[in-house]
């Protein structure tokens, strides 16, 4: 594991250090090293599991931005077949961070969304970290619309720090196309499931995540802010980001209680970068139970209920 | 278009303020340094009379000028959990609600009332920058709500005058809510074919831009106001460069073709019942000066003095 997050750095102790042992062990064969390494890995394993059993809201903050978890592109690749990616708004541009298309989810055709952040600097770049402009949300518009006439399910996977701050993309009518994107998210005749897969950053998460079913990873977040942007704002320190992500209650444990998340899909032990396929699996059988349960409601129906989930929510509380 | 423009406000406004205003007191106009009576620019609905300068008006105010007679009733807005993530930060949040209610006598940021323009029976909403920057919590969300329901029930159309900086971040995600449950608002009234005006006023950005704000039929904003997603400064840190001159105002906005009209306040009642009477197929409006409407005048509706 290349990557460690700062509150992992016991566990990357402790691993280096079997590791360590383990070339030690390799190098000179009179050394029988197994036995403590051995020992070494069960520690590490118990701290993994540890540190993962009640993760702060700030850990899992760290945790959804992991640069190793699975990201849009791997969840289409790894959960989909025959997907045809479909591009740009016919007006201004092709918006990289919003990729989407037709694909199969088993053997129904569906119309797949998402918000790409990208796996390195080059492909970062290109998809602008995720940060989708106006012509993102038109494309989105667009093909939830042609999802819509030909009655295709929607899915939508969200990892997005938040819509872009550009020049550009407020020109061009940032907030219009939030605005319509969100509209046409509950005027779809269709089913429409959203997966919040890392980040959940405010508007430009909202636009893709009105849907009939949220679901949403264990360790993912979902929030009105960036916990670093509020905290320089209420706390004017952004250092304050541990006691933001606190209050803002960004959690996939919080929300499902507030009534905003429907499903919380479990994660590895250690997070979904520790095992990327188990991860995609879990959302694909999550989704296709949804898909599987949203089936059988009729076109209007959708509309009605997705509307009212949305009117309701406010009434659910948190737990004491 | 010029009906209304020697229309004489009836004096019942006074009546309505909700403070005495101290005649004696002077404001110094923040665009062109001019010293205004504040009599003068309570009757120029805070206009500098110099410089045409927009500043901000409570809800109150602003359609104590707008509804026909200065006469309004409020519309119930639905009570909303007080802080239902008991949200602390440097205060706790029922504390900031608490001050702001205070400092404005409102309940919270935003005021739905009914009533009549030119003789038009309107809906009508006004955020209260003011109020926590008339950000958008439930509250606000439930307003838009209960406004979109009312003029469904009696079939009239809803003018929103929007400002706000966005969110309400004490209420964390519920508030970030408020964007698809507003919408849902909207497509109330598109479904029962009613007019949805939208009045952009200084300041209005963040996830109000990016739902309800933006939905309008017709998209009016007064001049020089501030509209927006993300905040000028953090865009110049996203691109590194300084923004140009004007940006994210109205009449930029105008420019880019996200506007239908930038109005001044003086002339916003006129163009609202210009616009609003043709959208529902009505009669061209009355000439003249309109007083109260006779129903509404023998029930006054007279919050102020309550609070
Ligand atoms: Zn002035």
């Amino acid at each position: 594991m290349a990557n460690y997050l700062e509150f992992e750095k016991p566990l990357a102790e402790i691993e280096s250090k079997a590791e360590e042992l383990r070339a030690m062990g390799r190098a000179n064969e009179e050394m029988d090293i197994e036995e403590e390494a051995k020992a070494l890995d069960k520690k590490a394993a118990d701290l993994l599991k540890d540190l993962y059993k009640d993760l702060t809201p700030w850990r899992k903050c760290q945790v959804a931005r992991h640069p190793d978890r699975p990201h849009c592109k791997d969840y289409i690749e790894a959960l989909f077949t025959e997907y045809t990616p479909l591009a740009g708004d016919r007006n201004f541009a092709d918006d990289h961070a919003v990729m989407g298309g037709l694909a199969r989810l088993g053997d129904t055709p569906v119309m797949v969304i998402g918000l790409e952040k990208g796996f390195d600097t080059k492909t970062r770049i290109e998809r602008n970290f995720g940060m989708a402009r106006p012509e993102g949300y038109r494309k989105a518009i667009r093909l939830m619309e042609l999802a819509d006439k030909f009655g295709l399910p929607i899915i939508t996977l969200v990892d997005t720090p938040g819509a872009y701050p550009g020049k550009g993309a407020e020109e061009r009518g940032q907030s219009e196309a939030i605005a319509r994107s969100t509209e046409k998210c509950l005027q779809v005749k269709v089913p429409l499931i959203s997966v919040i897969i890392g980040e959940g950053g405010s508007g430009g998460a909202v636009a893709l995540a009105t849907a009939n079913r949220l679901l949403m990873l264990e360790h993912s977040v979902y929030s009105v802010i960036s916990p670093e942007g509020c905290a320089s704002i209420l706390w004017k320190d952004a250092e304050k980001m541990r006691e933001a992500a606190e209050a803002l209650r960004l959690t996939a444990q919080d929300l499902n209680q507030l009534g905003v998340v429907d499903v919380i899909v479990k994660e590895p032990v250690g997070g979904a970068q520790r095992d990327r396929t188990a991860a995609i699996e879990g959302v694909g059988k999550a989704l296709k139970a949804t898909l599987k349960e949203l089936a059988k409601k009729k076109p209007n129906a959708l509309v009605k209920d997705r509307r009212q989930k949305f009117l309701s929510i406010g009434s659910k509380g948190l737990a004491a | 278009m010029n009906w209304i423009n020697n229309y004489v406000r009836p004096t019942i406004n006074s009546l309505f303020s909700r403070r005495e205003t101290p005649d004696n007191l002077w404001t110094k106009c923040p665009e062109c340094g001019t010293m205004l009576f504040h009599r003068e620019l309570k009757e120029n609905q805070q206009v500098c009379g110099e410089c045409g300068h927009h500043m901000l008006i409570t809800p109150r105010e602003r359609f104590e000028h707008l509804f026909d007679g200065g006469i309004f009733t409020e519309i119930e807005v639905p009570d909303v959990p007080l802080d239902p993530l008991t949200f602390k930060d440097q205060k706790k949040y029922p504390e900031r609600i608490k001050a702001a209610q205070k400092k404005t006598g409102e309940k919270d940021a935003i005021l739905v009332v009914e009533g009549e323009i030119g003789r038009t029976p309107i809906i009508a909403a006004a955020q209260d920058f003011s109020f926590m920057g008339g950000s958008m919590g439930m509250y606000v969300g439930n307003a838009i709500i209960a406004a979109a329901e009312r003029a469904v029930a009696t079939k009239r159309p809803f003018i929103l005058f929007s400002a706000a900086g966005g969110a309400r971040m004490q209420e964390g995600i519920l508030s970030l809510m408020q964007m698809p449950r507003t919408t849902v608002a909207v497509q109330m009234l598109r479904e029962a074919g009613l007019p949805y005006i939208v009045v952009l006023t200084h300041p209005t950005t963040g996830g109000v831009t990016a739902s309800y704000a933006m939905l309008g039929d017709v998209q009016i904003a007064e001049p020089n106001a501030l509209i927006g997603f993300a905040g000028a400064r953090v865009i110049e840190q996203t691109i590194g460069e300084k923004l140009p001159e004007g940006f994210q105002r109205s009449e930029y906005l105008l420019d880019h073709g996200m506007l239908d009209r930038v109005t001044h306040r003086k002339d916003m009642r006129d163009e609202l019942v210009t616009i609003v009477r043709m959208l529902m197929g009505m009669s061209p409006p009355v000439m003249g000066d309109l007083p109260a409407p006779k129903e509404a005048a023998e029930t006054p509706d007279q919050p102020a003095e309550e609070k």
